[in-house]
């Protein structure tokens, strides 16, 4: 195991611990007791994992998990911070079928294979775009009623 | 025989169109890389709301069998499995493709698939009354073992780390006490106005399954699969008929391994499939062929990840356990409709029970016929680039979340708690155990509380939970599954996991 894994591991398990940990005191402080008599059972064993697989992460001694590389984390950024601004705050403030349109154009100008230059692909985008709101539209709006948040747009 | 009493209603004009829907549309997601059953059903779900229950669950049904043999298609095709459970199919029958006999391939896959799933919904009909007969005379005590059983096997045997499996189930299990107490009405760990409900199944299901996926197509970044569709020569259909059937040994290996890989919570397609390929190899006459595009190796993993279909829904209708995450889903999909499957679901809602384990045994036979035909066009579908799929996938998990309950707060927590799965994945975490945490969480609590009251008015807690030869007969299972998978990882793992499976599907592709 490369030291950025297990850097990475001992981080990941170390928050998972504190979690743990965390639950398992509060379980033991809050009252009504007896609302939290299944939620110490679950915490208790929870904790004790969780500190089980830190410490063998501070040993250096996880089998399992590959970690996350660079190249990965560079590739995966564009769009999951499109993604969050999308589902976290653009989809309620913008309304749902104006945000999901631009981050679905947004998704494929960045991961879409064909090149930027050529206004063919441009165009192609557009195109899925467009057809996947469409039938999103059919799907939610017309078939399913689902009232979605408009908001400011549509 | 009650089966055969119920077998008109899936013929009914809007049963047997969504069983054809379900069929159609599994095979051509099926088809398509990184689109796996479990989150196919789990994004189909929404659409499911405005249908009555038995229609909703033959969609799912229908969606679930298909899908895992529309995977076949890629795998041959496109030397890519649609989803795990293919990956032993991609050995041979990508080989097969590449000496011209991608056709051969196609018919030989879909229609071992056709047998071991039907093999294995027919041990579906006839286990389940049996089971769910004997289930009647659960208490609480077995109930609550049974809960714990369901996630500790899934979470050992699903996982190749033991205590990372462990872990996952019980972030499941708190996941699953978040919100009012209902007994005393007391908060528990409500720490976002969103959670205040509690996790509603839904949002959580759409989420750990599809998110991870989206992420994972994020980190291809803008590369594309670059995969060839081999093109396929015609083949008589008879002549793949008389090949399956004169390959029994191979047949028979996949359709018995898969049907009792079906009935062990936790252990999925990917494994049946390995596992039958290996025993199928190793009882051949012709073992030195394998892998190089034998007829037998696309035979043995196609019967097996079939049959293994109807066997995993077993512990679901008959003890409300769902034994696998696809499972756990179509459990979401009955519980949105008001209906608790367990021993009395035959009893209560005998029309929903059969008409479903029905249109499970038709949609065998639909999804052999179609599978032959749209072989071609799924493989198309199947070279969609990954930033549309991503896209794709996205739109509908917000979408479908959000249409449950009209909240917000269920698009925050489908996008959370997938945004923090694929980052456990990422650390050896696995996502079937916290599910069944999610899931068996409030019926392990439920039946905790009430063995407690019972217990505090009769022989006390310790006796109540710990003695009987059901109470030890479970605990012992409980025991074993962790020792035996302790004792394989001290062993250096020396035995097929989602992992080496895993490893598999990223050498292949």
């Amino acid at each position: 195991m490369t030291d950025l894994p297990r850097n990475q591991h001992i981080i990941a398990s170390g928050l998972i611990a504190a979690i743990g940990v965390s639950i398992a005191y509060i379980s033991f402080t809050q009252e009504p007791a007896d609302a939290f008599i299944f939620p110490r059972l679950i915490s208790s064993v929870f904790a004790v994992l969780a500190i089980w697989t830190f410490v063998k992460a501070i040993l250096g001694r996880t089998k399992v998990g590959n970690g996350i590389s660079g190249e990965a984390m560079r590739n995966m950024l564009p769009g999951l911070v499109v993604a969050i601004i999308y589902v976290y705050w653009a989809a309620k403030a913008l309304g749902f079928y104006t945000a999901t349109a631009i981050a679905f154009f947004a998704l494929l100008s960045l991961y879409d294979p064909a090149p930027h230059s050529e206004m063919k692909s441009w165009v192609k985008r557009i195109l899925i775009t467009a057809g996947f709101m469409a039938v999103m539209y059919g799907l939610f709006a017309l078939l399913l009623n689902v009232f979605t948040p408009r908001e400011i747009f549509f | 025989m009650e089966f055969l009493y119920y077998m008109g209603d899936v013929f009914t004009p809007i049963n047997f169109g969504l069983l054809l829907l379900g069929t159609i549309g599994g095979l051509i997601l099926g088809a398509t890389p990184g689109l796996s059953p479990t989150m196919a059903v789990a994004l189909l779900i929404p659409f499911t709301f405005q249908l009555e229950p038995q229609q909703g669950l033959i969609l799912l049904g229908a969606a679930y069998t298909s899908t895992v043999a529309g995977g076949a298609v890629s795998a041959i095709l496109l030397k890519i499995p649609g989803a795990p459970a293919n990956i032993a199919t991609t050995l041979d029958g990508h080989a097969m493709a590449t000496k011209g006999e991608g056709a051969k391939a196609l018919q030989l896959s879909f229609i071992s698939s056709a047998v071991g799933g039907v093999f294995g919904v027919l041990l579906l009909i006839f286990l389940t009354p049996v089971l769910a007969q004997w289930a009647l005379a659960f208490g609480p005590s077995h109930l609550f073992w049974l809960a714990i059983l369901g996630v500790t096997v899934i979470g050992t045997l699903d996982s190749s780390s033991v205590v990372k499996g462990l872990l996952s189930g019980c972030i499941g299990l708190w996941l699953a006490t978040i919100g009012f107490d209902d007994i005393m009405g007391a908060q528990r760990f409500i720490f976002h106005p969103a959670v205040s409900g509690g996790i509603n199944v839904i949002p959580a299901l759409i989420g750990l399954f599809a998110i991870p996926q989206v992420i994972t197509m994020f980190t291809k970044g803008r590369s594309s699969d670059d995969a060839e569709i081999i093109s396929v020569q015609k083949h008589p259909i008879r002549l793949a008929f008389v090949e399956v059937f004169k390959r029994k040994m191979a047949l028979t290996i996949g359709t018995v391994t898969g049907s009792i890989i079906g009935l062990i919570p936790g252990v999925g397609g990917q494994i049946a499939g390995l596992v039958a390929y290996d025993q199928s190899k190793k009882f051949s006459k012709e073992s030195e062929k394998f892998g190089t595009g034998h007829s037998e190796g696309v035979i043995a993993a196609e019967s097996a990840n079939n049959a293994m279909v109807g066997p995993s829904l077993v512990p679901l209708l008959t003890l409300s356990i769902p034994g696998s995450p696809t499972a756990a889903v179509l459990l979401g999909g009955l519980l949105i409709h008001g209906i608790f499957p367990g021993p009395d679901l035959f009893m209560n809602y005998p029309q929903v029970a059969w008409t479903f384990i029905d249109s499970m045994l038709i949609g065998q036979i639909l999804m052999c016929i179609f599978g032959l035909y749209i072989a071609g066009f799924a493989a198309n579908v199947a070279r969609v680039p990954h930033a549309v799929m991503a896209a794709i996938v996205l739109g509908l998990a917000v979408f479908g979340s959000y249409s449950v309950q009209n909240s917000m707060g269920d698009v925050y927590v489908m996008a959370t708690l997938g945004l923090a799965m694929y980052f456990l994945e990422r650390f050896g975490f696995s996502a079937a155990p916290l599910v069944l945490g999610l899931i068996l969480g409030p019926i392990a609590e439920a039946n905790f509380i009430q063995g407690s009251m019972i217990a505090n008015a009769t022989v006390g807690t310790g006796t109540y939970f710990f003695t009987g030869w059901l109470n030890w007969f479970l605990i012992l299972i409980v025991l074993a599954s962790i020792s035996y998978s302790i004792w394989m990882e001290i062993m250096s793992r020396r035995y097929t996991t989602k992992d080496d499976a895993v490893a598999k599907e990223e050498a292949l592709s």
